[in-house]
This record gives C-alpha cells, sequence and structure tokens, in this order.
C-alpha cells in the first residue's frame, strides 16, 4: 500500500506560555547583572570619556552642593540638639562633641548624602536617559558612531561613584560645624577643642569604612538610574516610572547597603 | 550601463514575539536613487530601516549596503559604517541637552579626529547653511519648531556627508507647507551629496514627490515595487485604499 502523500495541515504555532512571576524576577536580575557586567567590561576598554566624566562629575557635585550643604548642616544641629538632654541626664554633654562624631562620620554622612544624592541625581539620571531613550536620542547616539552605553552610563555611574564620597565627606564637615555652632551656643567650647575631641573619637576604620560605604552608594545611584532609564517603556509615562523607580530602588538599596556594611565593619572592630 | 546597487535586501524576515513584521522582504537600491517605502502604521518600515543601520538584527536574510553585510559588523568596524550612513529620525532625536551648534559638532568631533576648531565651525555653518537654517547656531533644540527640528536633525546626519540617508517619516505632523520644504530639502540631499537614499513615509505626497521608486509593503512584504504611477496604477484594494485615504479623503 502506496503511503499517504498527502500534507496534512501545519497546526497552528503554539503560543509560548507566559513567564511565572519568579521566572521574571530571576530573567530580570539576569538582565541587571548583564548590565552591570557591561559597565565593567567598558569602563576598563579603551576609549575613555575623560571629557564627558569630568563633566557628569560636575553636573554631581557641584549642583548638589548647596542642597548637600543645606541638609547635612541642619542634621548637624537637629541630632546635637536631640542628643544633649540625653546626656545631660547624666552629666556627660562634654561627650557630646564625641558622640556627635561617631554619629556623623559613621553613619549620619554617608546615609543622608547617598539619600540625598538618590533623590536628586539618580532621578536626575532615570529621568534623563528615559527621556533620551524614548525620543531615540539613545539610536541617534548610536548611528552617530557613538557607544552611548560608554557615552552614558559609563561616564554617569563612574561621576557619581567619585563624587558622592566626597560629597560624603562635605557632608560630614558641614555638619559638625553645625554641630559646633549648636554645642558652642549652649556649651563653652573652642573650635579647636571641638575639633579635637572630634578626632579623638573617630578612628581611621571609621573614615575608611564611611569611604568604602559612599562609594558603593554612588555607584548604587549611578547604576539604578542608568538602569532604569535606558529600559523605561516608551511614552511620556516611562519617563516618569524610570525617574520614580532609580530613587525608589537606590534608596532601598542603600539602606540594604548600610546594613551589610554595619555587619562588615562589626566584625572588623571585633564587636 | 547599469547603477551600482547600494543597498541589497533578500529574504529578510523579523519578528517581534509572536509579531511577525517582515516575512521575507527583498529590494534592491541603485545609487542615487531615493527609494520610499510606503505603508500602514505597524508594518515594519521602520523597523526595516533600523535593521539597515545595525540598530536591529534580523531574524533571517540578508542585508548589504554599500557592500557591506549589515549583520556582520561589530566594534570599529561598525561605526566606520555608520559614518557613510545618515539616519534621520521621526522625531528628530536631537539631544535636548545641547544646543544646535553642538548638536551637529557632535558626530564630527567623535568620528573625526584632528580637526581644528576653525574647520569644526565651517563644517557646522555649512551644513546649517544646507538647511537653511545657519541663525538657529546657538539655540537649543527646545527653542524650535518642530519643521525646523526635522531640517536640523538632517542636517546632523549631512555633517558626515553620508553616502546613504535613511529618513524616517520625514514629513510627519508637519504642516502641508513644511511638507514640501522637506521634499525639496530631501531632493536637495539627493543632488548635492549624490547620496541614495531610503524615506519611509505614508504622506503619498512625500512619495510623489521624492521617490524615484515606490516599495509598497504589504502583509510584511514588498508585493509593489515601482514608479509612484506604476504602484498606484494597481487595482489591488489595499493599494488603491491607501491612495484614496491620502488624496480623495
Amino acid at each position: 500500500m502506496l503511503p499517504d502523500t498527502k500534507a496534512s495541515p501545519a497546526p497552528p504555532p503554539e503560543k509560548p506560555a507566559e513567564p511565572g512571576r519568579l521566572t521574571r524576577l530571576f530573567l530580570s536580575l539576569a538582565d541587571v547583572a548583564a548590565f552591570v557586567g557591561r559597565f565593567f567590561r567598558e569602563a576598563l576598554l579603551p576609549p575613555y570619556e575623560f571629557g564627558e566624566i569630568v563633566r557628569q562629575c560636575y553636573e554631581v557635585g557641584y549642583r548638589s552642593l548647596l542642597l548637600i550643604s543645606t541638609t547635612g548642616f541642619i542634621t548637624g544641629i537637629v541630632f546635637t540638639n536631640q542628643s544633649r538632654p540625653s546626656l545631660s541626664e547624666f552629666g556627660a554633654t562634654s561627650w557630646l562633641p564625641s558622640l556627635i562624631a561617631i554619629a556623623i562620620v559613621r553613619a549620619l554622612g554617608p546615609l543622608v548624602t547617598a539619600l540625598i544624592a538618590a533623590g536628586k541625581v539618580g532621578s536626575s539620571i532615570g529621568a534623563e536617559l528615559g527621556s533620551m531613550n524614548v525620543t531615540e536620542q539613545i539610536d541617534a547616539m548610536e548611528v552617530s558612531g557613538t557607544d552611548p552605553f560608554k557615552f552614558l552610563v559609563v561616564s554617569r555611574v563612574l561621576a557619581t561613584s567619585f563624587t558622592i564620597p566626597i560629597l560624603t565627606f562635605y557632608t560630614i564637615f558641614v555638619a559638625l560645624i553645625g554641630a559646633f555652632i549648636n554645642i558652642s551656643a549652649n556649651e563653652q567650647t573652642s573650635f579647636p577643642s571641638f575639633m579635637q575631641e572630634v578626632f579623638g573619637a573617630v578612628t581611621f576604620l571609621d573614615i575608611f569604612a564611611s569611604l568604602f560605604k559612599s562609594v558603593f552608594f554612588g555607584f548604587t545611584i549611578g547604576i539604578v538610574g542608568c538602569y532604569k532609564g535606558f529600559h523605561s517603556s516608551k511614552g511620556t509615562e516611562g519617563v516618569g516610572k524610570a525617574a520614580n523607580a532609580a530613587v525608589v530602588t537606590s534608596m532601598f538599596l542603600i539602606f540594604i547597603e548600610e546594613l551589610i556594611a554595619l555587619q562588615i565593619i562589626g566584625a572588623l572592630r571585633g564587636s | 550601463m547599469a547603477s551600482e546597487a547600494i543597498i541589497v535586501i533578500e529574504n529578510l524576515r523579523k519578528s517581534f514575539g509572536n509579531l511577525h513584521v517582515l516575512q521575507g522582504v527583498d529590494l534592491t537600491v541603485n545609487q542615487n536613487e531615493n527609494v520610499v517605502v510606503l505603508g500602514r502604521s505597524g508594518t515594519g518600515k521602520s523597523v526595516l530601516i533600523k535593521i539597515l543601520v545595525g540598530l536591529l538584527k534580523p531574524d533571517s536574510g540578508y542585508v548589504s549596503v554599500l557592500g557591506q553585510e549589515v549583520e556582520k559588523l561589530k566594534g570599529r568596524e561598525l561605526d566606520q559604517f555608520r559614518q557613510k550612513v545618515g539616519f534621520s529620525f521621526q522625531n528628530s532625536a536631537l539631544y535636548d541637552s545641547m544646543s544646535i551648534r553642538e548638536n551637529l559638532e557632535f558626530p564630527l568631533v567623535r568620528n573625526v579626529r584632528n580637526l581644528s576648531r576653525a574647520e569644526i565651525d565651517r563644517a557646522v555653518e555649512e551644513a546649517l547653511d544646507d538647511v537653511g537654517l545657519s541663525q538657529t547656531i546657538n539655540q537649543m533644540p527646545s527653542e524650535l519648531s518642530g519643521g525646523q527640528r526635522k531640517r536640523i536633525g538632517i542636517a546632523r546626519t549631512l555633517i558626515l556627508k553620508p553616502e546613504v540617508m535613511l529618513y524616517d517619516e520625514p514629513t510627519a505632523g508637519l504642516d502641508p507647507i513644511t511638507c514640501i520644504d522637506i521634499n525639496n530639502l530631501i531632493n536637495e540631499v539627493k543632488e548635492r551629496y549624490k547620496a541614495t537614499s531610503i524615506i519611509i513615509t505614508h504622506d503619498l505626497t512625500c512619495a510623489k514627490t521624492t521617490g524615484d521608486r515606490v516599495a509598497m509593503l504589504l502583509d510584511g512584504k514588498f508585493e509593489r515595487v515601482g514608479t509612484f504611477d506604476e504602484v498606484f496604477a494597481d487595482s489591488d484594494e489595499r493599494v488603491q485604499q491607501f491612495y484614496n485615504y491620502n488624496f480623495v479623503n
């Protein structure tokens, strides 16, 4: 018997199943990992965008200065004012400079700077890149022979990683000035003796840990802002969402990093 | 003597998930020829030219521009190839944070090394002269009208003196008078730069004015290719519907 040569109609193509929530989570984590990996690859390979990095450092640093100064100064005053009653109960107001110094250098300086920068710089990066994505400016850059990842992402992430630590130490300084003004208004103290107390309380590990943390905070703010902007959905709504997600995600990650840093530094101190 | 084929597309296919946009596209564009690609929105016209410049990867098929197989180009080779191909975006895609001068300088200073300040200034002024907008040199993109932005977008691509021009909806969203200006500009670019162009549009006036040939994208393929009159002499309902919508309604 001859085989039936009449071709049967091809079955309609099966619609691929929608990935589950967990699968989507892992896919997006893989996407983030690839983005971070690409950053390190592109950052190490020439050509280097020195001009753009300097311009971004100016944008991140100089333009945040007023806000950081005000916030740091107020933090110093408020924290000193709130700490005084507890110390005065034990007749230990002379410990105020040491207490303030430890709190500001170890935690408040890096955290306040990072949170302010996440709000100001992170949202600005997310919105700017999101808007560039929506209006095809990133594609335009690519077709004009410029690698947009290197030009836009690498330069911004390096700028935040370099500049946030500088801003952190600036915030610490301004907050200490605020604290000194409050202390000198209430207790008899001079600036040199205040600073002597401060440096007596703060260790090298405290300063190194703040520097290390703020580099991570800066990197987080930059990479999250760029990732959200680069992957924003089309349309003006996508730009707003990218800016918002950049702030919320980077603030969340900053607190997680602070918690991890606390454990690591605690272990280093042996406490 | 037959003209040299500058753009060759063979059996090009591209899908996005279950959406099959290009389903075997074939097209050849000869030197110094303007080919207009017509089709309804969402039929893959912009996808096609993004594949030509390497912004999107095709699923299968062969694409060659200026004798180079685009899909195989990477890194420096791709950058050098892109210097010869101008791409005018639908929304102009001017860099918002840069002035018009900086927008025009950008592709030049990043691709051509060792240019003096005077040479850069001269090139910028020349490109702006070509589009008749010299007075906007120090303005920001947000200060310009839609038509001016389109022309500046074209000027930015002209600054590298491209051999191939790709226009994505050059007249979309513009008033009829500005459309005429843009159409004339496209024809001037062809004459002055001897450029080979693909113009994506659904504006039949633009197609008739600028196109040496018209290719109509129907169901993911170029089913009608020829002069404007040849294509629209066809009694195919889809072709006639397109014509009537533009010229009768």
